[in-house]
């Protein structure tokens, strides 16, 4: 790696300090970069404390720049600054004194990855029972529980999404065992003592719904409600139409007692929480579809649409985004009908794709995955460009989550969530060198003390150890 | 010598089928065993064995030819720890034979018989280039899983081509919880079981096992006596690396233990004394996570140490879900070929990447010698790829298993092109095939 240092070595030194103390951020990178964070969640509390880590004026120079929404500059330069996106463009593009520049020829630079689908943190590693964390097991019906209360920002994972990954911003999600699982978040892939440290400011909540198999087989099991997929339907419904009920009851008298599910269900009617749908079958994709319309809400994704291609229009025209494997199939009934191009289907008919790990292994490889979507869809026809697919890892998911305006991209004035690869994201010989959020380094692969080590690793064996 | 080849050159001639001989031409050949690639090499076959792979491979008269184009050219890969043929979907019990909790019996199973080569997993995993795979038995009760079995994935009635392979046991945090709570008492079960099989095989007319509450029926004791006399691999799956140094150390009172550790993920943490014990070990390439306390050291760079401390190491995806999507062998080998280039990681040259998902499995099992390279007297699984075969954008082009060209379409292709073009159309998808 050869540095063109304008900004010389010492400030380079400084920064590796910085990042890795626990001072407050400089004053210079706090300004919250994008538009200011829009009014929050429903009866939103735990509000997020995360403040950029300090960064320095950085510029990366040569790289094949995939930016996010299907552009593509090949020997460009990115620069960013203040936590924030200020150019993207070719090798004139003007870099200010006092820059730290990285060479980035051979190089690839993308938005860093969102995944719009992982339990991090509630499902832990170590997967010991005292820490199963993801599923309200109590009631099909759970809205009033919220993830990030769950959420242990000590987990290892969270290191590996970032250093391996590259993943930058990710969905903390409920379960799938309830109809209505409760809220999820958003959260920046910093390491943190708490997760408000993690909270993406202004990032509205997501209410995560299921329907199939899961919610009918861990109540069936117990002679309750829902044992049937019209069973789920059924309760799914009556759970609106009571929401219905105290939307009414709190337009006409504000100082209604607070419920914390009907406060997320009414939100989600009203569109400021993003409704997040785990389903594989078509049919049943298309059943939520209509129970949407009836209570006049919004699906902002299915996840796990394992047979979405099969409905890609409905999708389209819904303006509902599907969350995918690359090619994982068959562990159940309702995934038996995965095919290894549904990703590309989904996007040749026009319709929001994205990939989605909802694992602790896969996250650490979601470019991995798109590239196997690739190779499917060339040789069935479907010539899909790389910085195409790129959409499906950043932009998309950011759509899906509702904060597109802010990350996702790599345009001016959002936040410089940044990685450089060391080569093609989409060769399985490639791994992330460097990774920015908000335009602090937190990754640096050159560099052992850029690599976060969470409390519980600490004092084990292979403590820092390259993962 | 030329008397024979005349002789088999005649035999050969008189078969039925002339394309018994096969040469794969202008191909960048690589054999599997770790050596480089071949440019323009030839791959001949002949009555479903390799018969040489290399350059300036003189192509006999008569043989079906059949032209790489300069594409990849290995031997098939083989996945090495799978459920292949076990189970056509997980969560579907009736399906599921991969492991049988209500059994009075353990290792005297035999999975041999619950493989279906029909299952619409093999075809896909044959899609894949996977042309070979290990076949675990799970374990439920007690410890042991069972006697596992070879599989091929060839398209006919017989997947298994080498039953009771090897014996498998769990001797990590799930042997203890299968042996009543305790590693301690996990090894204890593994003692009593080969005390039992000693006297098993004493005398096989005394032994008592017959009664449902015995620890070991008689079959079990039975499946036993080759491990305990070594005629049998037995495939130990451990993670922890105290756990490692332990089941290394049962060759002290059973000395003819023929070992093969699997999972082994702290295993880099005593690489030293796995090699000096001559142990094979089959590992994960990918698993980095503490998932339980039993690996709280795991990282990718364990293959790489275990291979530069003299260990002879191959791949199985054991934790990663590897056991139900084995055609994601390449996806594991490409990644450790990936960490050559990530400072401080121990990453793996190409050539013996891709010998850790072909001879290395084989080699590890002590199959070396019958598949899992393009050597001379291999089983001729032989794969053409569009593409490097590591990279993940590639797949194969054309398969050949035992020397027999394999249909790479699978219900997973014919759901895509039913579904290549969405209505409205005059008559819905179900009258597309």
């Amino acid at each position: 790696m050869t540095l063109r240092l304008a900004a010389g070595l010492a400030g380079l030194l400084l920064l590796s300090a910085c990042a890795t103390s626990t001072e407050g951020p400089n004053s210079a990178s706090a300004k919250a970069p994008g538009s200011p964070p829009r009014s929050e969640s429903p009866g939103d509390a735990f509000h997020s404390t995360y403040e950029p880590y300090p960064g320095v004026p950085t510029a990366i120079v040569g790289a094949t720049i995939f930016d996010g929404e299907g552009g593509r500059i090949d020997g460009g330069t990115i620069l960013f600054a203040d936590g924030v996106i200020e150019a993207v463009g070719g090798r004139d593009t003007p870099i200010p004194e006092g820059t730290v520049v990285f060479d980035g020829r051979g190089k690839w630079v993308t938005p860093g990855i969102i995944d719009p689908h992982s339990h991090l943190g509630d499902y832990p590693s170590p997967g010991v029972a005292a820490h199963s964390d993801g599923n309200e097991m109590t009631g099909a019906t759970r809205p009033e529980v919220w993830a990030e209360h769950s959420v242990w920002p000590q987990d290892p994972g969270f290191s590996r999404a970032l250093t391996n990954g590259g993943v930058t911003t990710l969905q903390i999600l409920p379960g799938s065992a309830n109809l209505f699982g409760g809220r999820s978040v958003t959260l920046k892939n910093v390491p943190a003592r708490t997760v408000q440290a993690m909270k993406f400011p202004g990032a509205p909540h997501g209410l995560k719904m299921a329907c199939g198999e899961n919610p009918k087989r861990v109540y069936g099991s117990r002679n309750q409600m829902p044992s049937t997929r019209m069973g789920n339907v059924a309760l799914m419904r009556q759970t609106w139409i009571k929401a219905q009920e105290y939307k009414r009851k709190l337009e006409k008298d504000p100082k209604t007692t607070r419920d914390l599910g009907w406060e997320t269900l009414v939100g989600a009617m009203e569109g400021k929480i993003l409704v997040h749908n785990h389903c594989y079958r078509a049919d049943e994709m298309a059943i939520v579809l209509d129970m949407a319309k009836e209570f006049g809400y919004k699906v902002a994704a299915f996840h796990h649409a394992v047979e979405a291609y099969k409905i890609a229009d409905l999708l389209r025209e819904s303006g509902t985004c599907a969350a995918m494997w690359a090619d994982w199939w068959g562990f159940k009934m309702e995934s038996y009908d995965g095919i290894n191009e549904n990703v590309a289907l989904v996007h040749d008919a026009g319709a929001c794709a994205m990939m989605h790990s909802d694992d602790p292994n896969g996250i650490q490889r979601l470019n991995q995955e798109a590239a196997k979507v690739l190779g499917d869809a060339r040789r069935m026809g479907i010539a899909i460009a790389p910085e195409t697919a790129w959409t499906w890892l950043s932009y998309n998911p950011a759509r899906a989550l509702g904060i597109a305006d802010r990350t996702g991209s790599l345009k001016p004035g959002k936040m410089a969530d940044v990685v450089l690869w060391n080569g093609d994201p989409f060769s399985v010989y490639t791994r992330p060198e460097r990774v920015w959020i908000d335009g602090a380094l937190l990754y640096d692969s050159a560099n052992p003390k850029l690599r976060p080590v969470s409390d519980f690793e600490l004092g084990q064996p292979g403590e820092g150890d390259v993962k | 010598m030329r008397r024979f080849l005349i002789l088999l050159a005649a035999l050969v001639a008189g078969a039925p089928a002339a394309a018994q001989t096969i040469a794969i031409t202008n191909g960048r050949v690589a054999v599997g065993d770790g050596s480089p690639p071949i440019e323009n090499g030839t791959v001949l076959i002949r009555n479903g064995r390799i018969v040489a792979a290399g350059p300036g491979i003189s192509v006999p008269a008569g043989a079906e030819r059949i032209d790489a184009g300069g594409r990849w050219v290995t031997p098939g890969l083989v996945a090495g720890f799978t459920q292949l043929g076990l189970g056509e979907v997980d969560g579907v019990d009736e399906t599921n034979d991969t492991a049988a909790g209500g059994s009075p019996f353990s290792a005297g199973i035999d999975i041999a018989p619950a493989v279906n080569a029909s299952s619409s997993v093999i075809a896909v995993t044959r899609s894949r280039g996977v042309t070979r795979a290990i076949v675990v038995p799970g374990v439920v009760r007690y410890i042991f899983g069972g006697q596992g079995a070879l599989v091929d994935t060839g398209e006919d009635r017989q997947a298994v081509f080498a039953p009771r392979a090897f014996q498998f046991v769990e001797l990590g945090e799930a042997g203890a919880g299968r042996a009543g709570g305790s590693r301690a008492a996990a090894f204890a079960f593994f003692r009593n079981a080969m005390l039992e099989a000693r006297a098993y095989a004493r005398n096989p007319n005394a032994y008592d096992g017959r009664q449902t509450n015995s620890l070991l029926m008689r079959i079990d004791a039975a499946a036993l006596v080759p491990v305990v006399n070594g005629r049998t691999p037995l495939l130990v799956h451990v993670s922890r690396a105290s756990d490692i140094l332990q089941v290394i150390g049962l060759k002290r009172e059973f000395p003819r233990l023929k070992l093969i550790l699997v999972g082994a993920e702290e295993g880099w943490l005593v690489a030293d004394e796995i090699a000096r014990a001559g142990v094979p070990v089959l590992v994960s390439a990918l698993m980095d996570l503490p998932q339980s306390f039993e690996m709280l050291a795991a990282t990718q760079s364990n293959f790489g140490r275990l291979r530069q401390a003299g260990v002879k190491v191959a791949l199985a995806e054991i934790a990663l879900g590897g056991d139900t999507q084995p055609q994601n062998a390449k996806q594991s080998a490409g990644n450790l070929v990936a960490l050559l280039k990530l400072p401080g990681a121990a990453g793996v040259d190409w050539d013996h990447a891709l010998a850790a998902v072909t001879s290395g499995p084989a080699e590890a099992i002590g199959m070396g010698k019958d598949f899992g390279s393009l050597r001379p007297g291999r089983r001729a699984d032989v794969v053409i790829w569009d593409g490097d075969p590591l990279e993940l954008t590639s797949a194969p082009a054309m398969v050949w298993i035992d020397g027999v060209r394999q249909p790479l379409e699978t219900r997973q292709t014919r759901l895509r092109d039913r579904y290549r073009e969405l209505p409205p159309a005059e008559l819905p998808p179900a009258y597309r095939r």
